[in-house]
């Protein structure tokens, strides 16, 4: 079997909790792979799975479209690279998403996964609040839920999966190979999330 | 204790509100401090209006920070500095989708609430204002809002941080368009968190027991900042970063991202500039990006720029040694 690699996309954000939680995950899981801090198109070439840390999507969105970096990272999605999209990486996955004041935003997304999000969906900062979620599906019964200044899911298309809901909003996604939360595993000691998509990197390789 | 970790919710009066149901909580130190990690490899820029929040949120800026003049006008100006228009605050909160940011005096708690009703995703208790108080800051664990402080050496931002500050930026001297202070004060912080590392390292508990009482910090917080060898909270550089090579110099310096004041908007080509700095930013570790972003601003449109010996006013002094 040979050794995986999952990036971390390191233009903007929480980029540094996503790498140990990936590391630890991995060592958890006893899987033989390396975890790397991404950003140019020749890094994102060598990776079997990619984590969009939280962050500003505005920003992510942007910084990646200088530099080539999200031409490549849709490519590699499409032909069935795993990804795993946090809070403003869930955005940036997504077809369509607007602000819920400031309504259409123009912002540069990946496109590849199947939702219209609203963002600040929650409200602002003083709004951001910790619940427990469930994750039926991918087997985790209760999960401490970050969310600052989170997004939701507003529609889905057919070949989504609701993975969690809070207060009747979508809040954790999954289409193929692509999982999408608005909350903040990484800002939790919870690794389970992150040993999820380490699995399902894992299987593919 | 004060939570250090993150993930433990506040024990010293930090708002912890029921809304919907017993499993939500608000306002806890994950919350405040996650909040700012969200922002991490960032720029953050002082705005004055709807126009120029609106470029920043164009050029890439994580964030803007609301002043009712910047640092470099403020300087100028003379008399009081206070907190920003509520109203111009709230219109530019309505027109950017990313994180809005206001300054309130040092020590001002009313400021502060009239920040934290107005909804503010973050404030910033500032030496750019006048400051209120001249023995206190404010204690920032009653807020549900996240605040952030400036320090320019380890005691100071530890003080703020056992206050409850859930962000710290390094002080250098506002409105001068001279990024020596922000370089000086950042080389000090790191210097005194390889000594305390080293202490940790070296079991010297007598070590760092005098240095807390040296911080006036608890001896705790000193500890568990030793332990990890930086500060518990994320860390920005601010204070007169002028050019996208400022920028990227800081973060080069282990900044965990960056807060550029006077710096765009009080230079004649703000908008490349804005842009060119939020390059610099993401991209400092490559030279030649950061060529190319300095590429887009013209020097002889920079902010002029203050010499820091011959100030009559330095801010960064305010509340420093409190």
């Amino acid at each position: 079997m040979s050794k995986i690699q999952i990036g971390i996309l390191a233009v903007q954000g929480d980029v540094t909790e996503n790498f140990l939680a990936t590391m630890a995950s991995m060592s958890e899981l006893g899987i033989d792979g390396t975890v790397v801090q991404v950003k140019t198109i020749e890094q994102i070439s060598e990776l079997d799975g990619l984590i969009i840390p939280g962050g500003e999507s505005t920003v992510i969105g942007q910084m990646s479209l200088v530099n080539g970096g999200l031409k490549k990272i849709k490519e590699k999605i499409e032909s069935g690279m795993p990804v795993f999209g946090i809070c403003a990486g869930m955005i940036f996955l997504s077809k369509n998403s607007k602000d819920k004041i400031v309504g259409k935003v123009e912002q540069p997304l990946l496109d590849v996964l199947d939702v219209k999000i609203e963002r600040n969906s929650f409200g602002r900062q003083k709004d951001s609040f910790e619940a427990k979620i469930s994750m039926e599906n991918v087997g985790i019964s209760s999960f401490n839920g970050v969310f600052i200044r989170a997004p939701s899911v507003s529609e889905i298309g057919s070949d989504v999966e609701i993975l969690a809901k809070f207060n009747e909003k979508i809040v954790a996604v999954k289409q193929g190979n692509i999982l999408a939360t608005a909350f903040h595993p990484e800002l939790t000691r919870d690794i389970s999330l992150h040993k999820s998509f380490v699995k399902l990197v894992d299987n593919l390789n | 204790m004060i939570p250090l970790s993150g993930d433990i919710p506040d024990s010293k009066g930090a708002i912890c509100g029921k809304i919907d149901s017993n499993s939500i909580v608000r306002g806890t130190s994950t919350l405040k401090r996650g909040f700012a990690h969200m922002l991490k490899n960032g720029v953050v820029m002082d705005v004055t209006n709807v126009e120029q929040a609106q470029i920043a949120e164009e050029a890439g800026a994580v964030s803007v920070m609301v002043l009712d003049k910047l640092p470099s006008d403020v300087r100028k100006a003379g008399g009081v500095a206070r907190t920003a228009s509520i109203r111009i605050i709230e219109e530019i909160m309505d027109n950017v989708t990313i994180p809005v940011m206001a300054k309130c005096r040092i020590g001002h708690m009313y400021e502060a609430n009239v920040l934290d009703e107005t909804n503010v995703d973050m404030i910033d208790e500032s030496e750019v204002l006048t400051p209120a108080d001249e023995y206190h800051h404010i204690w920032k664990w009653d807020f549900t809002t996240p605040f952030v402080n400036g320090a320019r050496s380890l005691g100071e931002a530890l003080r703020r941080v056992e206050e409850g500050a859930a962000m710290i930026r390094t002080k250098g001297e506002p409105g001068t368009g001279n990024v020596a202070e922000a370089i000086y004060h950042i080389k000090k912080v790191n210097e005194e968190l390889r000594t305390i590392k080293s202490m940790y390292d070296s079991d010297d508990k007598q070590e760092l027991v005098k240095m807390a009482r040296e911080f006036k910090v608890s001896y705790d917080l000193v500890e568990e900042t030793a332990k990890i060898g930086r500060l518990p909270v994320v860390n920005f550089a601010a204070g007169g970063i002028a050019t996208p090579a400022d920028a990227a110099y800081l973060m080069s310096l282990g900044c965990d991202g960056i807060f550029v004041g006077s710096g765009i908007f009080k230079a004649e080509d703000a908008q490349e500039r804005a842009r060119a700095v939020v390059l610099a930013t993401t991209f400092w570790e490559e030279p030649d990006k950061v060529k190319e972003a300095q590429k887009m601003i013209d020097e002889r449109q920079s902010l002029l720029g203050l010499d820091v010996k011959n100030l009559d006013l330095k801010m960064q002094e305010r509340g420093s040694t409190v």
